[in-house]
């Protein structure tokens, strides 16, 4: 066993490596660096189906990530989902006819919401409405009004 | 008839008194926490005995591991043409299951049986009760920093097996197979949950870290003070270790992830 003072040295360097490794997986690895927390304000927006979006699902613009889903609600009384969008508190100016959709990343990626932002002059504060929302593509009803119409045409 | 049914309760009964002596040593352990607090200096030499000692065969094996994960997981993911999830895989399997599980063994291989044969060779040469002589009581004494030295440890050791692997992983993945990088990282990024993951697999790192050191003390404790003794339990101490993590790694999974 080496002696006190390179033992301390030793140990102090391993518990420094342990620690910035932990800081490695949580910065770089993880979501907590990307993560826009309880900063940020709220929108609100209801779709008819939301398809199998999830909580913590990525809000882009552009393409662009600018917040996440933070909660995914059932309206009973207007039988439509109610979607709460955490917004990073960079990106204030939202329009207030920006349109929400639920798209698919890919052919089986996960689901996200796009805004694509309208003309309004006026901006949407915290908590407010996205009045137009596109729901979800569901492959089988698609598929289903695909055959509808084949069947109508022949 | 009746021969084999007391044989059963022979061994049955064996069983639950070796779980009993256990316990009263693990309560012996945490009891002796005051006393460790007074004097740290203790906890420093374990944990350069579990820790410091164990990272370079923890970096290397880390580091391997991602790097055939990497291999492995790109062969399966580019024949869905998603290869641009490799970082998804590897960093999910090393944060959750290999990094905490994997360290726990090497551990267990590595400082649970050194710990369980000083301890033995300790009792065999009577130095435990020469310091109840003294009237020092030698599972404070001795126990104690050895059992906190592992638990501190493990969880370090883990998130270092991890970081490691997933930087081999990245070697193998966006250097040698040609993976985008940035995919690599932002797909990890939007996937990793810290809390679901990360947290997670601390959390497991902690509960083996306490479990390994804790049956290799026992068995170095409850060791027959003979050279045969020892030898026979640090055997136990790999195979139980091994056995215990394995199953209460499905249990831990089960209940953080099984939903």
């Amino acid at each position: 066993m080496p002696r006190l003072r390179t033992l301390e040295i030793l140990v102090g360097a391993f518990m420094t490596a342990g620690f910035l490794a932990l800081f490695f997986l949580a910065m770089q690895v993880s979501n907590l660096s990307a993560d826009v927390g309880s900063e940020g304000y709220r929108l609100q927006a209801r779709f008819e189906n939301v398809g199998s979006l999830k909580v913590r699902a990525p809000v882009t613009i552009a393409g662009v990530r600018v917040g996440r889903v933070e909660a995914i609600d059932f309206d009973p009384r207007r039988f439509e989902a109610l979607v709460t969008l955490r917004m990073d508190p960079r990106y204030r100016q939202i329009p207030e006819d920006t349109i929400a959709s639920i798209f698919t990343a890919g052919l089986l990626g996960e689901q996200y919401i796009a805004l694509a932002p309208g003309g309004s002059e006026a901006n949407l504060g915290d908590g407010g409405l996205l009045e137009h929302t596109q729901s979800a593509l569901v492959l089988e009803q698609m598929i289903g009004q695909f055959l509808f119409k084949k069947a109508e045409e022949g | 008839m009746v021969e084999s049914l007391a044989r059963l309760g022979h061994l049955g009964l064996h069983a639950l008194a070796r779980i009993g002596r256990g316990h009263l040593l693990l309560l012996g352990i945490l009891g002796g926490l005051p006393s460790l607090a007074a004097r740290p200096r203790l906890l420093l030499a374990q944990v350069y005995n579990v820790g410091v000692l164990s990272v370079l065969i923890i970096a290397v094996s880390g580091l391997f591991v991602g790097m055939v994960l990497s291999l492995q997981g790109h062969y399966v993911l580019s024949q869905f043409g998603a290869a641009e999830s490799l970082g998804v895989m590897v960093a999910a399997s090393l944060v959750r299951e290999l990094g905490p599980v994997v360290t726990a063994l090497l551990v267990a291989g590595r400082a649970g049986s050194a710990l369980t044969a000083e301890i033995g060779l300790m009792k065999a040469t009577e130095q435990l009760s020469g310091l109840e002589m003294m009237a020092v009581d030698p599972v404070k004494r001795i126990l104690t920093p050895r059992f906190f030295g592992g638990l501190v440890s493990m969880p370090l050791l883990a998130a270092l097996f991890s970081a490691v692997g997933v930087i081999g992983g990245w070697f193998v993945g966006v250097g040698l197979l040609g993976v985008d990088e940035g995919a690599f990282w932002s797909q990890m990024q939007n996937k990793i949950d810290f809390r679901e993951d990360i947290v997670n697999g601390v959390i497991k790192s902690l509960v083996f870290g306490w479990v390994v050191t804790w049956i290799a003390l026992f068995e170095g404790h409850d060791a027959i003070p003979t050279s045969e003794g020892v030898s026979r339990a640090t055997t136990r101490t790999v195979v139980h270790s091994a056995l215990a993590v394995l199953g209460l790694d499905f249990v831990l999974t089960a209940l953080m992830f099984g939903d």
